[in-house]
C-alpha cells in the first residue's frame, strides 16, 4: 500500500467513532475597524516601534524622500516602480551579485496599520523576492490608499497565488536571552516612505 | 552533529539535575520572565482576543475532524501549482525522501529553516548518514548545532544558554563549520547576531537545496506559510533552486481567509510582537522567482495515533507558539531538556505520549505527571488546548497501560483510598487511626523514612489534630463552640 | 436556603479548625449550615493520578451526601473545581446513567467559599476583625479553574484592622499539585521555595489562601525555614472577630 493510502486510511480509522459535526467557525474576531481611524498615523507609529524609520510625504516628494533614505547608496530598482528612482536595473543578478548591492527600493502591495506591516506580492515595482532580501538596506514605498486597518482586511485583499513577503520592521532576533536585537539575515535597515497626496 | 534525546531518564530524575544547575535556573528565569510580560502586553492590546482564540480552535477542530478531505484537497492544490507532493508514514520515510531529493541534485549540503517537524524526525542525523551536511540557519538552532547541544525550547531552542556561553560556542565552533567567528567577538547580542550573519551568508549564497517546515498549509490554495524573524527563512525559501518542506499533516488550514486568525494569534503568543518581522507564503513554483523545484512531504509520524485519541486529539491544534512553555512554572525551572524531546513544556508533556503512545517507554510515561495542573498553559494557549484535562486523561492511560500483574504501591494506595472514601464510616475509622499515628510520627521525627521522605525532606508536616472535623460535629452535634 | 458544608477530606482529617471557622462564619451571616455525614472526598486525588475508576465510589458518596441542598459550600477552590469540572467525566466513565444525571444536578450548586459569600449571600464585608499584616496567595484552581477573580481579595479588604500587602508573582503555582508534590518532589519544592521567598519578601505575618492543600505545602516550607510566618485559611481570617481570634 502506498504511504498516501496508508496515512489516509489511518486518518479514517482514527475518526471512525468521532462526532464529526463541527460547529461553524464564528468570525466575531473580524471587528469593524474603529471609525475615523487615522491609518497613516497608526501605521507610522507601529512601523517605528520596530525601529524602522517612516516618513509621510506628498506624492511629488517621494523620490526626494527615497534619496534621503538611501544616503548616497546606489540601490537596485525593480521594473515598474511608479516613482523615478535612480539605480541599477534588475537584470536577473545572481544572489552573490545582489550581495554586492547596498540597497533596494521597492513598492508594496499594501500596508497593515495595526501591526506596522508591509506586504509585498512581488508584482511590478516590487521585484522578485531576492531583490528585497539580499541587499542590506530596504527602502519601501507604500501609498496611503494602500493601507488597511488590520490583518483580516489584508488577508482578504491578497492573492495567495502570488508569493508574498510580509515585512514588519528590519530583520530581528530574540534568540539570545530573549533580548530583541535588530539585524540578522534580512535587511538590517528598513526605511518606509508613505506617499500621501492628501497630506501635502 | 547534534545529539539526540534517546535514552533520557524519566522526568523527575532529569529535572533534579536541571534544578541543581543554578546557571540554567538563572538563564531560564530571566528569559521566560521577559517573554511572559511581552506576550501579556501584546495580547492585552487586542480586545477580540478571546474571539480569535475560539476561531483558532474551531478552525483547527474542523480540520482535524475532516482531515482526509483537507489533505486530499491540499495535495491537489499543491500539485496544480507545480509542487511535488510526497507522503511519509514515519520519520525514516520522511528523511529518506529529503535525502533522495538532495542526492538527485548532487547536493552534499542543505540549508535549513528552523522547523519542529524536521527536528522531530531527526533529519539532520539522517542526512549526515547519507553524506549530506544540514546547516541550521536560525540563530538559536545554530547555537545548538555548533554547541553539539540539544534544543530546549520550541521557539528559542538555545534559551538555556546565556550570551557568554553563546560567545564561547561561536568562538570555538564556527571555524569548524565554515567562516570562523570574528576576532574580538564580545557577548553583545547584536555582535553575536552579526557573527551569525557573516558565518551563514556564504552558505545561503551557494546552497542548491533548502529544507523547511511550514507553520500552515492552506488546503484551498496550496499555499505554505513560514513565520520567522531573522530572514534566514526568506534566504532558504528564496535563493536555492530546490525547496523541500516537511509538513505535519495537522498543519492544514482550510482556506486562505483562515490565515487572518493565525497570523494574529501566532506572533502575539509566540514572541509577544504585533507581527513577526517576516512571513513568507508561497504557492508551488513561481516562474522566475524563487525555487523552481518545490517538494512537500506530508508527515504522519504518530499524528494519526494522536488523532484517534478523543480527548488528546485537541493537541493537534497546536501552532507551536511556545506560550505554554514560557508561563509554565515547571518548565521555567527545569528547562526543556528534562522533557527528553524536541517538544518540551506542557505541550510536550501531552504531545509526546500522544504521538508515541503510552506504556512502552518509562520516560514518555513520566511526562503526563510533569505538571502541577496549575492551568496557566490553558489560559495562554492561542488555540485553547485544555492541556490540564489532556494530562489527566493521559495519566489514566498510563495507569491503564500498567494494569495487569501485581499492583504497585500507588495502585494499591489508590484502591485503598477509593474503598475508604466510598463510605464515610470507613473514613471516620481511618481518621482515628491516622490521627493517632500521625501525631506520634510528627512528634518523633520531622523527617520521615520511605516514600514519605519525598515530602518531609524539605517540608514539615502538619501535626494531625486530636479530633477530626467529623468527630467534632458528631460529638457536639455541630453546635457548641464552633 | 438549605446549605451544606463540604468540609473536604484534608480539612476533615488535618485542619478541622478550618471547617469550624466556615461554620462560625456562615452562622454569623445567618445561614443554617448542615454537615452531611456521608461525605468523604471529592475524588480528585484519584482522578488526577489517573485512577478514574477508583474515583467512582467517592463520587457516589459525594452525590448521596449533597443532593437536595440549595447550595454546597467548600473552603477549597480545588475540590470545588473537581466537583464542577471533573465529576461529570467520572460519572460518564462509570457508565451509570443515573449517576450522570445526579452529578448534573449537584455540580452547579457547589460553591467555593468566596463565591458563595460574594455571589450567593451578596456580602463582601463579613464583619471580620484581624489586625495583622497579611498577604494572599490566589490558588491555581480558584484562579484559573473557577475564575473566582478578586472575590477573596474583596473580602479581605473589608476586614477591619487588616494590613493587606501584595504578594509578588502571586498567580504563579506554589508547586503542590497533589501527587506532583511527591512524584516530582524536587520540582515541587523548587516552586514552593520561590513562593515562600516571595511570601517572606512581603514582611507579612500571615499568608492566607483558599486551599488547605497549597497552604500545607507552602506552610511546610515556611515552617522548615523557621520563617515565623503563619499560614491561615481565608475562612479563618473571615471568621475572626474582636471576640474570637485565631
Amino acid at each position: 500500500m502506498s504511504a498516501r493510502d496508508e496515512i489516509l486510511g489511518r486518518v479514517r480509522r482514527a475518526l471512525a467513532d468521532a462526532d464529526r459535526s463541527s460547529p461553524p467557525v464564528s468570525r466575531d474576531y473580524r471587528v469593524t475597524p474603529p471609525d475615523g481611524a487615522d491609518l497613516v498615523a497608526l501605521f507610522v507609529e507601529r512601523v517605528t516601534d520596530y525601529r524602522a524609520t517612516a516618513v509621510v510625504v506628498p506624492d511629488a516628494d517621494v523620490s526626494a524622500a527615497v534619496e534621503a533614505a538611501l544616503a548616497g547608496r546606489r540601490p537596485i530598482v525593480p521594473d515598474g516602480l511608479p516613482w523615478p528612482v535612480d539605480g541599477l536595473a534588475d537584470t536577473g543578478q545572481a544572489a552573490a551579485e545582489l550581495d554586492a548591492v547596498d540597497a533596494v527600493v521597492t513598492g508594496a502591495a499594501l500596508g497593515i496599520a495595526e501591526t506596522g506591516t508591509l506586504v509585498l506580492d512581488h508584482g511590478p515595482g516590487q521585484g522578485r523576492r531576492a531583490l528585497s532580501l539580499v541587499p542590506d538596506v530596504h527602502v519601501c514605498i507604500v501609498r496611503a490608499d494602500q493601507l488597511v486597518y488590520g490583518v483580516p482586511q489584508a488577508v482578504a485583499l491578497l492573492d495567495p497565488a502570488r508569493p508574498l513577503t510580509w515585512v514588519s520592521g528590519p530583520s530581528a532576533t530574540s534568540d539570545i536571552e530573549l533580548d530583541r536585537v535588530e539585524g540578522v539575515h534580512g535587511p538590517r535597515t528598513l526605511h518606509v516612505v508613505v506617499a500621501d497626496s492628501f497630506r501635502a | 552533529m547534534t545529539g539526540t534525546f534517546v535514552g533520557m531518564p524519566a522526568f523527575p530524575t532529569a529535572a533534579r539535575d536541571a534544578l541543581a544547575d543554578s546557571q540554567l535556573r538563572g538563564n531560564l528565569a530571566r528569559a521566560t520572565g521577559t517573554i511572559r510580560a511581552k506576550r501579556a502586553a501584546a495580547v492585552a492590546e487586542v480586545p477580540e482576543w478571546e474571539a480569535l482564540r475560539a476561531a483558532g480552535a474551531a478552525i483547527k477542530d474542523d480540520v482535524l475532524l475532516h482531515l482526509e478531505d483537507y489533505l486530499v484537497q491540499l495535495e491537489a492544490s499543491l500539485t496544480a501549482s507545480g509542487a511535488t507532493v510526497h507522503w511519509a508514514r514515519d520519520a525514516a520515510e520522511a528523511c529518506a525522501i529529503v535525502a533522495a531529493v538532495a542526492k538527485a541534485h548532487d547536493a552534499d549540503e542543505v540549508v535549513k529553516v528552523k522547523s519542529m517537524a524536521t527536528q522531530e524526525i531527526g533529519l539532520n542525523e539522517a542526512l549526515a548518514e547519507a553524506g549530506i551536511a544540514a546547516w541550521e540557519t536560525d540563530l538559536a538552532e545554530l547555537i545548538v548545532q555548533l554547541g553539539d547541544d540539544l534544543p530546549s525550547h520550541i521557539l528559542v531552542p538555545a534559551i538555556h544558554r546565556n550570551r557568554a556561553e553563546v560567545r564561547e560556542i561561536f568562538q570555538r565552533a564556527m571555524g569548524t563549520a565554515g567562516r570562523p567567528a570574528p576576532d574580538g567577538l564580545t557577548d553583545e547580542p547584536a555582535e553575536l547576531a552579526a557573527a551569525a550573519r557573516e558565518h551563514l551568508r556564504e552558505k545561503f549564497l551557494r546552497a542548491k537545496v533548502a529544507v523547511s517546515g511550514a507553520n500552515f498549509a492552506v488546503a484551498d490554495s496550496g499555499t505554505l506559510v513560514v513565520v520567522e524573524s531573522e530572514g534566514n527563512g526568506r534566504m532558504c525559501l528564496t535563493l536555492p533552486e530546490v525547496l523541500v518542506s516537511v509538513v505535519g499533516i495537522e498543519k492544514v488550514v482550510p482556506t486562505w481567509a483562515d490565515l487572518d486568525v493565525f497570523l494574529q494569534l501566532l506572533p502575539r503568543s509566540s514572541t509577544g510582537e504585533r507581527m513577526n518581522p517576516y512571513t513568507s507564503t508561497w504557492t508551488g513554483v513561481t516562474p522566475g522567482d524563487g525555487p523552481q523545484e518545490v517538494h512537500v512531504v506530508l508527515l504522519d509520524n504518530g499524528r494519526t495515533r494522536a488523532l484517534a485519541d478523543q480527548v488528546g486529539r485537541q493537541a493537534l491544534r497546536c501552532i507551536r507558539c511556545s506560550a505554554c512553555l514560557n508561563v509554565c512554572p515547571v518548565y521555567s525551572r527545569t528547562g526543556g531538556h528534562a522533557y527528553g524531546s524536541v517538544y518540551p513544556g506542557p505541550i510536550g508533556a501531552i504531545l509526546n505520549p500522544l504521538l508515541r503512545g503510552v506504556g512502552v517507554d518509562d520516560q514518555v510515561d513520566s511526562l503526563p505527571y510533569a505538571s502541577s495542573l496549575c492551568g496557566a498553559c490553558y489560559d495562554v494557549c492561542p488555540v485553547a488546548i485544555d492541556i490540564p484535562s489532556v494530562l489527566v486523561e493521559l495519566r489514566s492511560q498510563v495507569v491503564d497501560a500498567h494494569r495487569g500483574g501485581l499492583p504497585g504501591g500507588e495502585a494499591a494506595a489508590m484502591s485503598a483510598a477509593s474503598w475508604v472514601f466510598g463510605r464515610a464510616r470507613r473514613l471516620a475509622a481511618a481518621e482515628r487511626v491516622s490521627g493517632l499515628t500521625g501525631r506520634l510520627a510528627t512528634r518523633l521525627a520531622r523527617r520521615l523514612p520511605g516514600p514519605a521522605s519525598a515530602w518531609t525532606d524539605a517540608r514539615d508536616l502538619p501535626t494531625p489534630p486530636r479530633e477530626s472535623f467529623r468527630a467534632w460535629w458528631r460529638r457536639t452535634g455541630g453546635g457548641g463552640d464552633a | 436556603m438549605r446549605v451544606a458544608l463540604m468540609v473536604t477530606c484534608i480539612n476533615d482529617a488535618l485542619f478541622p479548625e478550618r471547617g469550624r471557622a466556615v461554620v462560625r462564619l456562615l452562622r454569623r451571616l445567618g445561614c443554617e449550615v448542615e454537615f452531611p455525614q456521608g461525605q468523604t472526598c471529592c475524588g480528585q486525588p484519584m482522578i488526577n493520578s489517573g485512577y478514574v475508576d477508583q474515583a467512582v465510589p467517592p463520587l457516589r458518596a459525594f452525590v448521596s451526601a449533597f443532593e437536595g441542598y440549595d447550595a454546597v459550600v467548600a473552603p477549597s477552590g480545588s475540590c470545588v473545581g473537581s466537583a464542577r469540572h471533573q465529576h461529570a467525566l467520572v460519572a460518564r466513565r462509570s457508565g451509570d446513567a443515573s449517576l450522570v444525571q445526579r452529578v448534573a444536578e449537584v455540580s452547579p450548586k457547589v460553591y467555593e467559599l468566596s463565591e458563595f459569600l460574594v455571589d450567593v449571600l451578596g456580602v463582601t464585608d463579613v464583619g471580620a476583625y484581624f489586625p495583622h499584616r497579611v498577604t494572599y496567595h490566589p490558588t491555581c484552581h480558584s484562579l484559573r479553574m473557577l475564575g473566582v477573580g478578586d472575590r477573596p481579595l474583596a473580602l479581605l479588604r473589608a476586614v477591619r484592622g487588616i494590613e493587606l500587602v501584595e504578594l509578588p508573582a502571586a498567580d504563579e503555582c506554589c508547586g503542590f499539585g497533589g501527587t506532583f508534590a511527591v512524584k516530582n518532589a524536587d520540582t515541587s519544592v523548587a516552586m514552593g521555595s520561590d513562593k515562600a521567598h516571595h511570601v517572606r519578601s512581603t514582611g507579612a505575618e500571615v499568608l492566607v489562601a483558599g486551599d488547605s492543600s497549597c497552604l500545607m505545602h507552602i506552610g511546610g516550607l515556611l515552617s522548615r525555614q523557621r520563617s515565623g510566618v503563619r499560614v491561615l485559611h481565608l475562612a479563618e481570617v473571615l471568621a475572626a472577630t474582636e471576640k474570637v481570634s485565631v
